[in-house]
């Protein structure tokens, strides 16, 4: 089926690489206004001390949350004259990770920071840098045994469904039959499950207000307005919404816009950046959101610095930095948004 | 050619002779009951929501509803329907179409407007689709594998374009389509598009040499290339009309979301071929229908409205849906086999 080079092969030759190289054009996405950075308190003292090797093992950042973890710990550890921060490729594959922690063990790290993919599959490599002497510091997703980690730090999916329960219901108190839809996250994952137990126990205390619907969506924009477009359709009135998640929520608030809705509150989770402008705003139905800090990374570098030069905590009176740090979740509303803002992840 | 040699067929009888029209009646008679049998299954369902949920079901915002959420994945399974019926099959259509979105929306696409946002969804569709078609038809690449592997770059490439963030589109004469005041008569632009594919689709299938050809490369491509039809060329153009249907479908989701996201598109390739195979079309190549696909889809998005409109949780959701599915090829083999 060979031919020789035909004057049409030619052209559309020709068409085809003048097109890709217009779409290549096309794949950049700087913007002037750039880089949201963590805030600047620091754990530890920021006085420059031993000099200290980190190692950060992460999983694959396909999402706005995770890429923010990364950007957190490599500004932070960028802050510090003394700390070098050996950085892996992310890996969402459980025994690419654990060659990934494996070679920084062999690289004779000072700290390890690990966020595993899968807490419960990368506890054996955990276990095996505190034997080699690494201490670890366990970011989020918890190894099985306390043995893995010197500290884990990580968010509160339980306090997040409890805060945004509490201040939808004190939002409506006074409000009798009170109706509340949910719209949470991947349902194969425990902690969407937790954030509705959260959810439910807040709940419990305002007997004015009754969940009258849950649709479960996949932390996608798509799946987001899909999931928000069918509860929209199935519930024609309802006062306050509780969204799992704010990348799923430009889905959500793309299909309330859609249905042409505004007769509820709605609250979003995890704290990104548009979520924080359009609360900032308060154009739409969108009035807060409840956070998930991905600050944690640039906290468990400094306590991976703490560790290394084996100082606490500044502010507490313990020699040792805590095994075990719970943050808090914030609610972020009209009025304290401005404080997070450079927090936002996008 | 030999990698391609017919693959072994249980209805072979049903092949259309090569070279002059298929039997137009046959093929009618059992695409009716065909037909008649997903239409069944439809209106039962249409039955199960109206009684469940008689206010939220049977109104017309739901029936906007449901055709909307039915656009994206029928474009993209009226392309798939094509590739299945020649013998090959699609498996990066999920990919194409996240590949599609995010370039179509990142900040330098965005400047362009939206003609520049249209033409990177479908360029890049079509794109993706070319490189598809080239492996399989002249690579001699296995469509399984060559789309596989399309699959993997395709959604590797546009992690690493949104660097795993959610790019929002903001130009408004493009969101300004995914709302209530860009409805014509009560028809979303986006149903329209889907119907307008739908149709061309329809057109080109049963009505055209093009079509034809495809039956006859997917019924027996050896048979088919010795009645003189370019089976490569054939090959090479079903992908690239997979790949321009992705393209279409990216930008349907793109007016629909408001956004690009890597994870778009996710697990369509299944869905694609689900509805396609529910539909009727064999898997095997040689037949296919795209009435049947698209009632497939209809099927689809109509249990997903009802369980949502129920309140019924994605658990429960999974399970229905497997069930639904056998049962709908087991009443579509008993009505098929008893005429």
């Amino acid at each position: 089926m060979s031919h020789t080079t035909s004057r049409r092969g030619l052209l559309f030759g020709t068409a085809a690489v003048s097109a890709t190289a217009l779409l290549a054009g096309c794949t950049s996405n700087d913007s002037k206004d750039e880089k949201p950075a963590a805030n600047d308190q620091s754990a530890a003292d920021d006085k420059p001390g031993k000099h200290v090797t980190i190692g950060f093992a992460g999983p694959q950042a396909d999402h706005g949350w995770l890429n923010a973890i990364n950007d957190n710990a490599k500004s932070r550890a960028k802050k510090y004259s003394d700390v070098t921060l050996e950085i892996t490729e992310g890996s969402n594959d459980t025994a690419a990770q654990i060659g990934q922690i494996e070679t920084l063990i062999n690289k004779k790290v000072d700290v390890l920071v690990v966020l595993p993919a899968d807490g419960k599959a990368l506890t054996q490599v955990g276990l095996k840098a505190m034997r080699a002497g690494i201490p670890v510091v366990n970011l989020d997703r918890i190894f099985n045994s306390p043995q893995a980690y010197r500290c884990w730090i990580g968010g509160d999916n339980y306090g997040m469904g409890l805060n945004a329960g509490t201040y939808i219901g004190e939002k409506l108190k006074g409000k009798s039959n009170a109706k509340v839809v949910e719209l949470a996250g991947l349902d194969n994952l425990e902690l969407t499950k937790q954030r509705t137990q959260g959810f439910d126990d807040a709940l419990k205390n305002y007997p004015n207000i009754k969940k009258v619907a849950r649709q479960a969506a996949e932390f996608t924009v798509e799946s987001g307005q899909a999931k928000m477009a069918q509860l929209l359709q199935a519930q024609p009135k309802f006062d306050a919404l509780w969204n799992h998640d704010d990348d799923q929520g430009v889905g959500a608030l793309r299909a309330i816009e859609q249905a042409g809705r505004d007769d509820f509150l709605m609250v979003g989770g995890a704290g990104a950046l548009s979520a924080f402008q359009a609360i900032k705003q308060d154009n739409g139905v969108l009035k807060a959101t409840v956070l998930y800090p991905p600050t944690m990374a640039a906290s468990a570098i400094d306590l991976a610095r703490a560790l290394g030069q084996s100082k606490g905590i500044g502010g507490l009176a313990e020699f040792e930095i805590p095994a075990s740090l719970t943050l808090y979740s914030a609610v972020v509303d009209k009025d304290n948004v401005d404080q997070y803002m450079p927090t936002g992840f996008r | 050619m030999t990698q391609h040699a017919s693959p072994p067929r249980d209805n072979t009888d049903k092949v259309p002779p090569v070279g002059q029209p298929p039997s137009w009646r046959g093929l009618f008679a059992r695409a009716d009951v065909r037909t008649l049998s997903l239409l069944g299954v439809l209106a039962a369902l249409i039955l199960i929501g109206g009684i469940t949920k008689p206010d939220e079901f049977l109104d017309t915002r739901n029936l906007q509803l449901v055709l909307t959420q039915a656009s994206v994945i029928g474009v993209v399974t009226v392309g798939m329907t094509f590739v299945i019926t020649s013998g090959g099959i699609d498996l990066s259509v999920g990919a194409i179409v996240a590949l599609a979105s995010v370039w179509a929306t990142t900040v330098a696409t965005q400047d362009y407007g939206f003609a520049g946002v249209l033409f990177t969804a479908v360029i890049v569709g079509v794109g993706c689709g070319l490189v598809n078609g080239l492996l399989i038809a002249y690579g001699g690449m296995v469509p399984f594998i060559a789309t596989l592997a399309m699959l993997a770059s395709a959604r590797g490439l546009a992690l690493q374009i949104t660097d795993g963030k959610t790019q929002i589109v903001t130009i408004g004469s493009i969101l300004d389509l995914g709302e209530r005041d860009a409805y014509v008569l009560g028809v979303p632009p986006l149903v329209i598009v889907f119907a307008v594919v739908t149709i061309i689709g329809w057109l080109i299938l049963n009505r055209t040499t093009f079509g034809r050809r495809t039956v006859a490369v997917g019924g027996n491509a050896e048979a088919a290339r010795l009645a003189g039809i370019d089976v490569r060329r054939q090959r090479l153009y079903l992908y690239l009309l997979s790949g321009l249907c992705c393209g279409i479908a990216a930008f349907l989701l793109i007016i629909l979301s408001g956004s690009g996201q890597n994870t778009n598109g996710n697990l369509y390739e299944l869905d694609a071929i689900a509805a396609a195979i529910i539909g009727g079309t064999l898997l095997s190549g040689g037949r296919g229908t795209i009435t049947g696909s698209v009632l497939g889809v209809l099927i689809f998005t109509t249990i997903t409205n009802i369980f949502a409109l129920n309140n019924l949780q994605s658990d429960v959701q999974q399970i229905a849906k497997g069930a639904i599915i056998v049962a709908a090829v087991l009443v579509q083999r008993r009505t098929a086999s008893s005429t």
